[in-house]
């Protein structure tokens, strides 16, 4: 009780140098919680792409190629799949629903899908349904929903007049002139690959092939009208009756001999990719470490500088009684409180932070930060910094004790 | 031993590591109850000799013998409860912690030691006591950083008195203070030495004080390791020495 009484007259008698101290471990707490916090929502939002599908199906091809070509609009299509392929297995008893899905062409730099409206009512992202700032999904085949991305950079709104390309270049040089799109909608931001894209539908896409190839135009890519029936499509989202016929259904479609289809679980293909792409988090971590470290070494550059000026301290301490393991407890104790406090403070600091930025930065960045309580990684932070704060008191308290033993009465000023 | 005796040294000798001798003190007996002035030039050992009395050092060989208990033969942890129980100490300056107030500062022996605390009671009043006959009573409360340093050494005897220790060591109390303040500290310390019927070891290189002492020592005399050379030191003693 002393002890501890002592510690903390000391350090509220140096207020500014403890203050500053317990302010940079604070901030370095704070670090390491707010990567931790940023790292878990950049992940949690990264598997929160594509929700509530439990099975995207393209043609035979690398899991990777199906999952970055179907919800990232990135690479191009494994191939293309027949419609009558899509009309079997959305037949099928484990399904309750299917979205056909065509990729293949693009606007402007953007992607163009064509699919149903039921891809507006299934499609999940972050448990949330896709919704519009203006206007509606398309439903005739002159009409083209819009992310939120590509309205504010082409600068549409509804009732603009696109012209769609084929291929998926970024200034493709054979335009669909001859079948113009009207914008039927705008959708509301995700800060999902759904802001990048323009959403029309297979009719749409299927008339405006068939316009260009009347007209002569040049043709490239799977997804070109074939002279009888719908067209084909890239992929299908698909959703089953019980979650539990996910991987039966699955292995039936890979193993499907009628045509090769690769079916992909959306939340295991996208923690793959994490675990390929989010190698960037250890890189953070260690930074965070390294700015622990360094609050931490500072509260112990601070401790040790003020020791000469506490020798005489020391000594009158020696001198009524004190041994000098009691020296030794008052210093560790001292550096243990500032790295409590420090963590305190950084705790605080981050869930206050938090409760104010929170909405803002999922407005912004689409990133959904949780208050949740700390987490055992989270408690894991806060030991380590309070255990290394501790350790590093014993630094200044070993000189202490030797100065002490060495000096006796009389320190050496 | 005598039970008489407050402290004795027997061919005590001590040196800082392994470094050569700075104390070689055949023998030392300053008895219960007697007020001793101890003066000799620096370099003479005395810091050194009243770190063994304290206990804060141990002797290299040779007895070392406070109130009876013999300290050569405890442990330091032992040597630390000792001093906390038993003896009362002074510096020249610089005696508090900067951090506590006037009263938290006197009272701080009795919140190391139990043994003090049983003797002083009620460690407040105690301090109320003391603070008023060292005419300090007004300062209680404050900071220490607030008091003139004739002041802190007052509070500096407080401290060392309360809880009536066997013993009290003063290392120069006095020569940070002008010779009005320097004789009332000393009048107010003897009386306090006497009230709390403590012996005091006073050391100082002021020799106009030792005539109010019962004796006078020499350590310059006394430590046959007492440095060469040093102009201060008593012409016999430099003969022993080499």
């Amino acid at each position: 009780m002393l002890l501890l009484a002592l510690a903390w007259r000391s350090l509220r008698n140096r207020a500014l140098l403890s203050t500053l101290t317990g302010l940079s471990i604070a901030l370095s707490v704070a670090l390491l919680l707010g990567i931790e916090q940023v790292r878990v929502g950049v992940r949690e939002s990264f598997a929160g792409t594509i929700k509530g599908t439990d099975l995207i199906v393209g043609a035979r091809g690398g899991t990777t190629q199906v999952l970055l070509s179907t919800v990232f609009g990135m690479s191009s299509p494994t191939g293309s799949v027949s419609w009558a392929t899509y009309e079997r297995w959305a037949a099928h008893p484990a399904v309750q629903w299917a979205v056909p899905y065509a990729l293949g062409d693009a606007h402007r730099g953007f992607r163009v899908i064509g699919t149903t409206t039921a891809f507006f009512e299934r499609y999940r992202f972050r448990d949330r349904t896709v919704t519009f700032t203006a206007g509606r999904p398309p439903t005739t085949d002159a009409e083209v929903a819009i992310g939120a991305d590509v309205a504010e950079r082409l600068g549409y709104a509804v009732g603009s007049e696109v012209v769609l390309a084929h291929g998926l270049a970024a200034v493709s040089f054979a335009e669909h002139g001859a079948h113009p799109f009207r914008v039927s909608g705008v959708i509301a931001k995700t800060f999902t690959p759904i802001d990048r894209a323009l959403y029309a539908t297979l009719e749409g896409l299927t008339v405006m092939h068939e316009a260009e190839a009347a007209s002569g135009g040049l043709m490239m890519g799977p997804p070109t009208a074939p002279t009888a029936g719908p067209a084909p499509i890239t992929a299908f989202l698909v959703g089953t009756k019980h979650r539990f016929e996910t991987l039966q259904l699955q292995r039936e479609m890979n193993e499907d001999r009628t045509e090769p289809l690769t079916a992909i679980i959306p939340g295991v293909a996208l923690a793959m990719l994490w675990q390929t792409i989010g190698g960037a988090e250890v890189g953070l971590r260690v930074v965070a470490l390294l700015t622990l470290l360094i609050g931490i070494l500072g509260m112990c550059v601070a401790l040790y500088a003020s020791l000469e000026a506490r020798r005489r301290e020391m000594a009158v301490l020696r001198a009524i009684g004190a041994g000098p393991r009691t020296i030794v407890a008052l210093l560790v104790l001292e550096s243990a409180l500032l790295s409590v406090a420090g963590a305190l403070a950084g705790t605080a600091l981050v869930y206050g932070g938090l409760a104010v930025a929170r909405d803002p930065v999922e407005v912004r960045f689409g990133l959904a930060l949780q208050s949740h309580a700390l987490t055992p990684v989270e408690w894991g932070i806060l030991a380590l910094v309070v255990g290394a704060g501790t350790l590093v008191g014993l630094v200044p308290a070993w000189r202490a004790y030797r100065a002490s033993l060495a000096d006796g009465l009389a320190p050496k000023l | 031993m005598t039970s008489t005796a407050a402290i004795t040294l027997a061919d005590v000798t001590f040196a800082y590591g392994a470094g050569r001798a700075v104390l070689d003190l055949p023998a030392l007996e300053i008895a219960r109850g007697e007020r001793v002035f101890l003066h000799g030039p620096s370099g003479s050992g005395k810091t050194t000799l009243l770190g063994l009395i304290a206990g804060v050092l141990a002797p290299r060989t040779g007895q070392v013998t406070v109130l009876g208990e013999p300290l050569h033969t405890m442990t330091g942890a032992a040597r630390d409860r000792f001093r906390a129980a038993h003896l009362g100490y002074v510096f020249q300056m610089f005696n508090l912690i900067p951090y506590l107030s006037v009263r938290e500062n006197i009272t701080l022996p009795c919140r190391l030691s139990a043994a003090r605390r049983a003797r002083a009671e009620d460690p407040t009043a105690a301090a109320a006591r003391l603070a008023e006959a060292l005419e300090i009573a007004p300062l209680l409360a404050r900071p220490v950083t607030e008091l003139s340093v004739g002041q802190q050494q007052r509070v500096a005897v407080a401290r060392a008195l309360i809880g009536a220790p066997e013993l009290v060591v003063c290392d120069e109390p006095t020569s940070a203070l002008d010779t009005d303040r320097r004789d009332r500290f000393l009048e107010l310390l003897f009386a306090q030495v006497t009230a709390a019927g403590s012996t005091l070891l006073f050391v100082s290189h002021d020799l106009g004080l030792s005539a109010r002492f019962d004796r006078t020592l020499a350590l310059g005399a006394l430590n046959r390791a007492a440095a060469h050379g040093d102009p201060d030191a008593a012409p016999t003693v430099v003969a022993r020495g080499s």
